[in-house]
């Protein structure tokens, strides 16, 4: 979007003029990818989300390491250490302190700090797999679907109909036992056991694109239909160019909340299904596997279940604040309602505006987070 | 229309062809159907090898397989022929049964979650969509975010260690001490006095009261021992059932109709009434009893309205309905809370009455009353997990319909000929509102019947999920094939019913026929 095409530009004025009448001149002069910027870094929930989940990026990937490069903390998730205090946590919030172990360690002495930054490596992997797989899919299944209508829609959408009502677990299942089996010698099975979680992202990816597909389809029989779009096709645009060019710039903005959103639920599928036994197999860990290990030990080992649980939480939690920032800088139907002053405005019918930013003073000041 | 239901079931039935052949090869290529077996040492293994594979038949190859069991499947299309064959199990139990029992099991989890959900869901949206970016919309956006992050696993072993293993001790000695009812008051005083809105003053006011409420009750509660026996009794009936009556009023029909909140507390009145009366015959009662009595609680209601009539006579009735209805809740629960020091100390029970798995108490003797209170003890902990995960999306999704429908013009018109805030919102606003939530609404009970595969897991309860779980793990494809069949069939129709229900509820969506 660095290139802003002059329908965009057209699109996002006549979006202002006829939408937001009151902040609109605030986006004047702004090209379309400016003010998404602008209302996404407008919004504390999503600015956080972005924080926290760099936070946890950052840490899981540095701390034990990956793809061979060392990290900086001394243990890794298979080291068998001496209990400490019997595998207590050290970390404290009074006075700060780190310690030896900072989540603890679980019965045989493995560092769940370790453990759970190498879960959540694995669950982060998953998602970006699940996520980019899911919106490439769905993008060209829907892109397809939506422009060309005829006889490859019928194709594509019930396709994407049979798909759909497959049960998720059974193809987990079946990838789990595809990685499992290593005793076949052929190159896939060499390659799932030793990348069970690319394997199983992939396999996840493949089957999650559905949704997208659904909702890429609709925003590209709307845009189809639009002047820009006949225009572009009279002065003898290709096919390509019109998607590529004028329609999926458009249709952007749905794509990537609805990836967004994608990839928050594909940590708790991921996790689910490592917890039911389908997903991350032992020895490798994941969050899910994590606590479903150590369920049993909760009256004993409080701490095995909470920091794996509340590291899923996180995760999910930023990237669905992320999502929803992102929803909300990206729909400029967004529009505020104010009961309170649209009852005062009916009443006093002279009032036509129903929330005009003189009306109340801390409307005003927090209409800049939507 | 025809044609376009005719059009759809058609496709449908293809999609289903399709699909089910690929669930059938990928679970029959998941695995070994015999690797157990293989690693056995048993004397007899290869004879166990060989009645396993004559059982599923694995010497045919799994694709024509596949049709041998589409042949029998085929016979469940013709009705009323008993002769519906989806195949057996690896135990030898035939599918159709199995299923049966399942389903039973899953409806009785899911259908109170859901229902649950989808009310709290509603109201919670709509209230945060009537308050929009105050503390309160903010306070439940973040909860519904949180909730919608919750793995479900997770909520669960957590319910399970403080909902029962915690609360189960809490009951040996239910004593609560002064610090937690005044921290409790505190807390929820505070929350109130956030979410109440309007002048300062007001905010204060709502929140002092339920501080002192709250802590008071609290420490009326320490005080009588109530958790050993509780009990509402008339008294409490009688002022919660003014109250209701109120608050009905107040949604229904607005307290300026004074026939419908007089028809409404007198049905509060007779529910107390009724609480002496109906005793004994509760001494003996049955399911289908209690339903008939609802049943008739809700006709004596609207009896009373349309005998009150006023100038909007369905508005009587409606409150008063409602209004008996929720007091005749109240009396049946005031009859479950007398039945519970029976349930605390039966010996099956021995004082630890909230589970953490299963679907009952295995041979549990006793009433009407002390077996469906087992029931809810055994379903109160799913249930909340299956509530807390599902809330979420109900909440946001009636948030941001509500928001659509109150900037809408026709609410201006609404307001600007002089209409209450009560009518503009539940009359005009409120009812369109939920109709693109009756699309959801619909998709979700086709996917009840699915069941909640970890939830059913975790709670150890042999449902629908868990026939699924079980029969993938076994590489064993007909109970898969069944669940698959009976989770598919219901997603399909209750799309389709809800894209008839919408173009019904919409006249602006036209199908294309």
């Amino acid at each position: 979007m660095s290139q802003p095409t002059q329908e965009e530009v057209a699109l996002a004025q006549q979006v202002q003029h006829e939408t937001v009448p009151g902040p609109g001149a605030e986006y004047q002069g702004l090209s379309q990818g400016q003010i998404v910027r602008k209302r996404f870094f407008g919004h504390t929930g999503a600015l956080i989300g972005l924080a926290a989940f760099a936070l946890i990026f950052i840490m899981a990937f540095t701390s034990v390491g990956f793809a061979g490069i060392p990290g900086w903390w001394k243990y890794n998730h298979v080291d068998v250490s001496p209990l400490v205090n019997d595998g207590v946590p050290s970390a404290s919030l009074w006075p700060l302190a780190w310690g030896e172990h900072p989540f603890g360690q679980d019965r045989i002495g493995r560092d769940l700090f370790a453990m759970t930054m190498r879960g959540a490596q694995q669950s982060i992997i998953i998602m970006v797999i699940i996520g980019s797989i899911a919106g490439l899919i769905g993008a060209v299944v829907g892109g397809l679907a939506g422009y060309f209508r005829g006889w490859v829609e019928a194709i594509l959408m019930r396709l994407t109909d049979v798909i759909i009502i497959i049960p998720v677990l059974l193809l987990a299942a079946v990838v789990a036992q595809m990685a499992g089996r290593r005793d076949a010698d052929s190159w896939f099975a060499g390659f799932a056991a030793s990348n069970g979680v690319v394997v199983l992202g992939i396999f996840l990816g493949l089957v999650s694109w559905v949704g997208l597909a659904r909702l890429v389809r609709g925003e590209f029989l709307t845009l189809r239909e639009r002047e820009f779009v006949d225009a572009a096709r009279i002065s003898g645009a290709t096919n390509a160019r019109i998607i590529f060019k004028h329609i999926l710039p458009n249709a952007v903005g749905v794509l990537i909340v609805n990836i967004t959103l994608t990839m928050s639920a594909a940590i708790l599928l991921e996790t689910a299904l490592s917890y039911l036994g389908v997903g991350v197999k032992s020895p490798d860990t994941s969050l899910g596997l994590l606590i479903s290990q150590n369920q049993e030990a909760f009256s004993t080992r409080p701490w095995l279940f909470w920091f794996p649980g509340l590291f899923i939480v996180a995760i999910c939690l930023s990237i669905n604040f992320i999502g929803d920032g992102l929803r909300d800088a990206f729909d400029p139907r967004q529009k505020k309602f104010r009961a309170k002053s649209a009852t005062d405005s009916g009443r006093h019918s002279s009032e036509t505006a129903p929330a005009s930013p003189a009306a109340s003073g801390p409307a005003a000041a927090d209409s800049k987070e939507s | 229309m025809l044609s376009y239901v005719v059009r759809r079931l058609a496709t449908a039935a293809l999609i289903l062809l399709g699909a089910s052949f690929l669930v059938y090869l990928l679970t029959a290529s998941s695995g070994d159907p015999l690797a157990d077996l293989r690693a056995s040492n048993a004397p007899n293994r290869q004879q166990l090898m060989d009645a396993r594979s004559q059982l599923l038949d694995l010497d045919t190859p799994a694709p024509l397989r596949y049709f041998k069991w589409l042949g029998g499947a085929a016979q469940c299309l013709v009705p009323f022929a008993g002769t519906c064959d989806l195949g057996k199990s690896v135990t030898g139990q035939p599918i159709t049964e199995a299923l049966g029992i399942a389903l039973v099991q899953t409806l009785t989890l899911v259908t109170g979650a859901t229902v649950l959900a989808i009310l709290i869901g509603i109201t919670l949206g709509i209230v945060t969509a009537l308050r929009q970016y105050s503390a309160l919309d903010y306070g439940v956006t973040f909860m519904a975010f949180l909730f919608f992050s919750l793995p479900i696993f997770w909520v669960a072993v957590l319910l399970k260690e403080f909902g029962a293993i915690g609360f189960n001790n809490f009951l040996r000695n239910p004593v609560i001490p002064l610090p937690v009812s005044l921290g409790t008051g505190i807390v929820l005083g505070v929350v109130v006095a956030v979410a109440a809105g309007g002048e300062i003053k007001r905010r204060l006011i709502s929140g002092g009261v339920v501080f002192a409420l709250v802590t008071a009750v609290m420490v009326y509660f320490s005080a009588t021992l109530w958790f050993k026996n509780p009990g509402l009794g008339p008294v409490v009936i009688g002022i919660a059932g003014v109250g209701m009556a109120f608050a009905v009023t107040t949604l229904v029909s607005g307290l300026k109709n004074r026939k419908a909140l007089q028809a409404s507390l007198i049905v509060a009145g007779l529910g107390v009434v009724s609480w002496f009366v109906i005793q004994p015959l509760l001494a003996q009662a049955t399911g289908l009893m209690i339903f008939l009595l609802a049943i008739a609680t809700v006709l004596v209601g609207v009896g009373v309205g349309y005998l009150m009539g006023g100038y909007d006579r369905g508005q009587s009735m409606r409150a008063a309905g409602i209004t008996a209805f929720l007091v005749g809740g109240l009396v049946a629960l005031d009859r479950f809370m007398q039945a519970w020091p029976t349930y605390f100390n039966n010996s099956r029970v021995r004082g630890r009455p909230i589970a953490t798995i299963g679907a009952g108490t295995p041979n549990l003797q006793g009433d009407y009353w002390v077996l469906t209170i087992d029931t809810f003890t055994h379903l109160i902990l799913p249930t909340v997990a299956l509530i807390l995960v599902s809330l979420a999306s109900y909440t946001r999704f009636t948030r941001s319909s509500m928001l659509e429908i109150m900037n809408m013009d026709y609410i201006r018109t609404a307001r600007a000929k002089g209409l209450s805030e009560r009518s503009v919102i539940m009359g005009h606003a409120f009812r369109n509102a939920l109709i693109p939530l009756a699309t959801i609404v619909a998709f979700d009970i086709g996917a009840l019947i699915g069941g909640a595969v970890i939830t059913e897991s975790v709670f150890s309860v042999h449902g629908m999920g868990f026939l699924f779980l079980d029969g993938i793990t076994h590489i064993d494809p007909n109970p898969v094939m069944g669940v698959f069949l009976c989770v598919a069939v219901t997603a399909m129709v209750f799309n389709l019913i809800a894209d008839l229900a919408y173009s019904a509820l919409d006249p602006r969506v036209r199908i294309k026929a």
